[in-house]
């Protein structure tokens, strides 16, 4: 296997991008992606997104976005794992670099999701729950986290000060994102206090919908240093699944999937937890945060709501998580947010983040989950 | 949200609580499966689930689905029936104020939700506060 570098990345401002279609927003992050590697053709590409079919009508967009970037005919690969769509994209398409097939690649993810209304945004999101013996029932996403929640906070006491803490958080280092979709910050009463969604989950609890893409370009670490690049190496990738109907499950509060596509990225890595500096989580609501935190080691089981307390995760503590504003405050298009969280990781990696950077990161990490948790994608990234 | 095939195809599970179980290491599925992913067996046999169990953990939206609409708020939850089989079903008759962890709860048969003005009315089981 050939050693991988990320030579470029791309992202614009997310939101509700109701003046732009898909693909006008595909074109305009990956041609950035193509202008920061610098590079003017590629060797294939990969798209990640969880469900274009249902927010906007249309599918085959592996084809159509190679089509509108200009590229085809290089084999282009739509990838679906619901929300872990676009940290699956890249996974691939470090495979493809690694064992020779192609040099350069582009992988991105997109979500344009407010063409429809709340009511088929939430539909659409719901089909990444099983839609027979979940959906039918008339449990919602935020509903299936509010489950793991309530579980959470009966078995390890975990507190509902704790939950908006992590939301204050996000939003304290999203306030610093000019990308993200909300960046401002928030409070604890101002969580305690918003419209009740599923209890013991409020709106500010939970990420929003929002359009987006992001991109970034892969090639092998010898052409990155043939071209003068910063090397930032992908040293780990990790990628497990678990049921997708969260009663499965032998226990709700236990990420198994994050714990074991964490083990792969670890061991291949030749890394520890203590040994990230910087780190990029799924908290498509607070609670996952803290579930993920546990999954991945990086506090002992039922500790995790405790560390945000003492401010562990938080910019200036010993391992920040989610620098970008997470999903919580940056913005969530499904596709993209796996891709997103790579490219903070390279601009904390390169000394690039401006007023969110972790002082000497050398590793950081990124997971990426799908559903309530049925799939999961972590990666590992070191500054040579 | 179903076609009357999709809906058809569920009801032994659905209707009358139909399943099948591992016939070698006796792990109960809910719904039936082909293949034990525990031993990784395909013998099966059939079985029906315990009717009874106990609260795993719940939520009420209030925030519903479409088809849900004027059903909410209502309160969901995960149960562990007696036999281990664990689901996912709406918990009525029950004040939210009465809702907690552990509490005994039993399956039974109701109208879960009517789709759209003139669609199929949608049965299943939902779970109901179990007088001890
Ligand atoms: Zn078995």
């Amino acid at each position: 296997m050939r050693d991988v570098a990320v030579i470029g990345t791309g992202m614009t401002k997310w939101g509700e991008l109701w003046e732009k279609s898909m693909r006008t927003i595909f074109v305009e992050t990956a041609l950035l992606a193509l202008k920061d590697a610098g590079v003017d053709r590629i060797d294939s590409m990969y798209v990640g997104s969880m469900s274009s079919g249902l927010f906007v009508g249309q599918e085959h967009i592996a084809s159509l976005l190679a089509d509108y970037l200009g590229q085809t005919p290089v084999p282009s690969t739509r990838v679906e794992t619901a929300c872990a769509s676009g940290g699956l994209a890249f996974r691939l398409g470090f495979m493809e670099v690694a064992s020779g097939m192609s040099d350069v690649v582009l992988v991105s993810g997109i979500e344009k999701m407010t063409d429809v209304n709340g009511y088929e945004a939430t539909y659409a999101l719901g089909t990444a729950a099983d839609q027979e013996y979940e959906g039918y029932h008339g449990i919602t996403f935020p509903g299936l986290y509010a489950l793991i929640a309530m579980a959470h906070m009966e078995k390890y006491g975990t507190t509902r000060e704790q939950l908006a803490m992590v939301a204050v958080k996000n939003h304290r280092n999203g306030a610093k994102n000019p990308l993200a979709q909300f960046p401002f910050e928030t409070t604890i009463e101002a969580v305690l206090n918003s419209v009740m969604v599923a209890d013991p989950l409020r709106i500010l609890d939970c990420s929003p919908i929002t359009d987006g893409a992001a991109a970034v370009i892969l090639c092998p670490v010898e052409m990155a240093r043939k071209m003068g690049k910063p090397i930032v190496k992908v040293i780990g990738t990790g990628h497990a699944t678990d049921s997708i109907a969260l009663s499965s499950r032998k226990d709700v509060t236990w990420l198994e999937a994050t714990y074991q596509a964490g083990k792969a990225a670890y061991e291949m890595a030749g890394k520890k937890p203590e040994d990230i500096d910087v780190l990029e989580v799924h908290d498509c609501f607070t609670i996952a945060e803290i579930c993920v935190m546990e999954a991945l080691g990086i506090v002992e089981k039922g500790q995790a709501g405790k560390a945000v307390e003492e401010g562990l995760t938080a910019m200036e503590g010993k391992i920040p998580i989610n620098t970008s504003g997470g999903l919580k405050s940056k913005g969530h298009p499904v596709g993209a947010t796996g891709v997103a969280q790579i490219i903070e990781i390279m601009k904390q990696l390169c000394g690039e983040s401006g007023e969110r950077q972790v002082k000497d990161a050398k590793v950081g990490m990124t997971q990426n989950m799908g559903g309530s948790g049925g799939s999961a994608v972590v990666h590992i990234f070191e500054k040579e | 949200m179903p076609t009357p095939s999709r809906y058809w195809r569920e009801i032994p599970q659905r209707y009358r609580f139909e399943t099948n179980q591992c016939a070698k290491c006796g792990l109960k599925f809910f719904p039936p499966r082909l293949i034990c992913p525990e031993c990784k067996n395909q013998e099966l046999e059939e079985a029906k689930i315990e009717e009874k169990g106990k609260l795993l953990t719940y939520t009420i939206i209030r925030v519903p689905p479409h088809q849900y609409v004027d059903q909410a708020p209502y309160a969901v939850g995960i149960a562990e029936l007696d036999d281990g089989v664990k689901l996912t079903g709406q918990i009525v008759d029950c004040d939210f104020d009465d809702l907690k962890i552990g509490m005994r709860l039993k399956l039974e048969f109701r109208k879960v939700f009517q789709e759209g003005e003139s669609g199929i009315l949608c049965y299943g089981y939902k779970f109901v506060p179990d007088e001890l």
